[in-house]
């Protein structure tokens, strides 16, 4: 049980992935300017991440490997996780268009998320991961991302009313900005 | 197409429509692998071969792909020079690979480089696409070499290794650290929208 | 100029299993280029931590490596031999998971006696420019343990009482790599030692 804490501890506070590792940078920026479309692309984020991870885990353990494969990694992995984004599309498309709508062009980006991929490599490279642990894994990331997202969201949207002088507007403050919650996400660590 | 139109295509990448300062992709390398000048120029030149590789076949055979699947096609044949890089890298450069870690891999992933493949080669011949591919990938590696030269000097007072002796102890850490990217690479980012504001009124 | 291929499921699926297989045959090809270079330099690595934490060998550790217990784990072990076979020194290489970032792996070479002769951080995560000073390229903090005997120095970090100076704002680090030589030591003294007949 302790085990599952500190996996969880450690990918959502200790060893943040967008503040920490640096995966999912893109979506981390782009959608982000608003608190409900970050809400959105953190769910489609947690369901692809962890499903992705799941089936290439298996793929790694029950293929890969077996066969002594594992050089054609990085191709099986990216085509799980293009199939599954372009599923959950259809998925949203039918069952919320508003949703959707919101979402717009950032859902196929998912597919070039590096933090999907990033994790799905992580578990299938970690030895001591197991499918339920790399299942943790992966929800425990996208909890991460989440609250990266959300939380940046929500101060870029103060920034909006904030004067910022004429040549930092845009990406330059909101890079500093990150750069300041990385600061404060470093005081979690060694926590786990 | 005229010589200077090629030299355009060459040159654009480099500060006009820089992938990293201006386009602002392929942000989690420029970030994850950019804690000193060496790696920054490791990763930009591998990213460079997938480019230009990837530009060349899609290029080739950009009327053989349908519509439909072009994309999972582009991504296929990325991951393929991607897996290449990582395995020569591997095998010959140990010491660069170990740097670079997970970030090898998911230079599948870096938007720079399917986007070059889905806006221009997929629309463009052979030779433009290379020019493409090779001013993108050099404008990204120069990207990397400055932001991680920004972050060697001012987080451990050296430049491709070579000590600066310009802080009395170690250099201001965080610039090595996760926070000191984000806040480095936000200031060189202002500063390369003033340069090109400058050239557009000019 | 050609006409683009029209999609149609035919098309599409033949398309994309030509360009699946073209990869996978030209990485097949690739992978069986480069196996042996990656073996190598695999294998490269860990020659150059024993020849550093041993003195000069005369046999093959790498292939003479065996399994030790410890703590309800395992650790490679690694004789080291002179030219008449006689065991001159001991690589174990040893892990913590009370490192800063996750975990980290260090080969500690020991003394038939079970002096430290020298220790090498082998793979970690450790905070550049903190942490991993306990690499051997970046400081020589990690020196301090050569010629130390764990059962007669206290070989913790002297804010836990014991004889090794921390790195600077990294104790964490510091006390996991003193955690990691412990193992080590441990392993050597119950599983090794007795069985060498030394």
């Amino acid at each position: 049980m302790a085990q599952y804490f500190l996996i969880f501890i450690s990918a959502i506070f200790v060893n943040n992935i967008v503040l920490a590792k640096f995966l999912g940078i893109c979506p981390f920026l782009g959608v982000s300017k608003k608190t409900s479309t970050a809400i959105g692309m953190t769910g489609a984020v947690t369901f692809v991440m962890t499903i992705a991870t799941i089936v290439t885990w298996l793929l790694q353990k029950y293929v890969l490997v077996k066969y002594d494969l594992v050089f054609l990694q990085t191709v099986t992995f990216i085509l799980v996780i293009a199939s599954l984004v372009q599923m959950v599309e259809i998925i949203l498309k039918k069952v919320s268009p508003s949703l959707y709508a919101a979402l717009g062009i950032f859902l196929p980006l998912i597919t070039t998320n590096c933090a999907v991929l990033g994790v799905a490599l992580l578990s299938a490279g970690n030895a001591d991961f197991g499918l339920l642990q790399s299942t943790m894994f992966a929800i425990a990331n996208a909890i991460g991302f989440g609250l990266a997202i959300i939380i940046f969201s929500g101060l870029r949207e103060h920034l909006e009313f904030a004067d910022v002088p004429e040549g930092m507007k845009g990406a330059p403050v909101a890079l500093i900005v990150a750069g300041i919650l990385a600061l404060a996400f470093m005081g979690f660590a060694g926590l786990a | 197409m005229s010589n200077t139109n090629k030299l355009s295509i060459l040159t654009k990448g480099f500060l006009k429509e820089n992938a990293v300062f201006v386009m602002l992709l392929g942000m989690c390398p420029a970030l994850g692998t950019t804690t000193s000048a060496v790696n920054g120029m490791g990763m930009g030149l591998a990213t460079m071969f997938v480019l230009v590789m990837s530009n060349i076949v899609v290029s080739l055979i950009k009327n053989l792909i349908p519509d439909k699947v072009r994309i999972p096609s582009y991504i296929v044949i990325i991951a393929t020079f991607v897996t290449i890089v990582d395995l020569s890298m591997h095998a010959y450069i140990p010491s660069l690979y170990k740097a670079l870690g997970l970030f090898i891999p998911l230079i599948v992933v870096n938007c720079v480089v399917l986007g070059r493949a889905e806006a221009f080669a997929s629309k463009n011949n052979v030779l433009d696409s290379i020019l493409d591919g090779l001013g993108m990938g050099l404008g990204f590696t120069l990207a990397l070499v400055i932001l991680g030269g920004v972050r060697e000097i001012l987080g451990s007072g050296s430049i491709f290794g070579i000590d600066l002796h310009i802080f009395p102890g170690d250099g201001m850490l965080v610039f090595v650290l996760a926070p000191g990217a984000f806040i480095a690479l936000g200031y060189i980012i202002a500063i390369t929208n003033k340069i090109n504001k400058k050239f557009q009124k000019a | 100029m050609a006409t683009k291929m029209k999609s149609t499921i035919l098309s599409m699926s033949l398309v994309l299993l030509v360009i699946a297989s073209l990869s996978s045959g030209l990485l097949a090809y690739v992978y069986s280029l480069t196996k042996d270079a990656i073996d190598l330099a695999n294998k490269q690595k860990k020659i150059e931590a024993l020849t550093q934490v041993m003195p000069e060998f005369y046999n093959s550790p790498i292939d003479e490596a065996y399994k030790i217990a410890s703590d309800g784990d395992s650790l490679n072990c690694y004789l080291g031999k002179d030219a008449n076979g006689e065991v001159i020194g001991i690589a174990i290489e040893t892990y913590t998971d009370k490192a800063f970032s996750g975990k980290f792996t260090v080969m500690v070479g020991l003394q038939p006696d079970g002096v430290i002769y020298n220790t090498i951080m082998l793979e970690h995560q450790e905070t550049p420019g903190l942490g991993d000073k306990a690499e051997k390229n970046k400081s020589d903090w990690s020196n301090q343990y050569n010629g130390k005997n764990p059962s007669t120095n206290n070989i913790a970090v002297t804010k836990d009482g014991g004889e090794i100076d921390g790195i600077t704002a990294a104790t964490i680090s510091s006390r996991a790599y003193s955690d990691a030589v412990q193992r080590a030591y441990n392993a050597y003294m119950n599983e090794v030692k007795p069985n060498l007949g030394l």
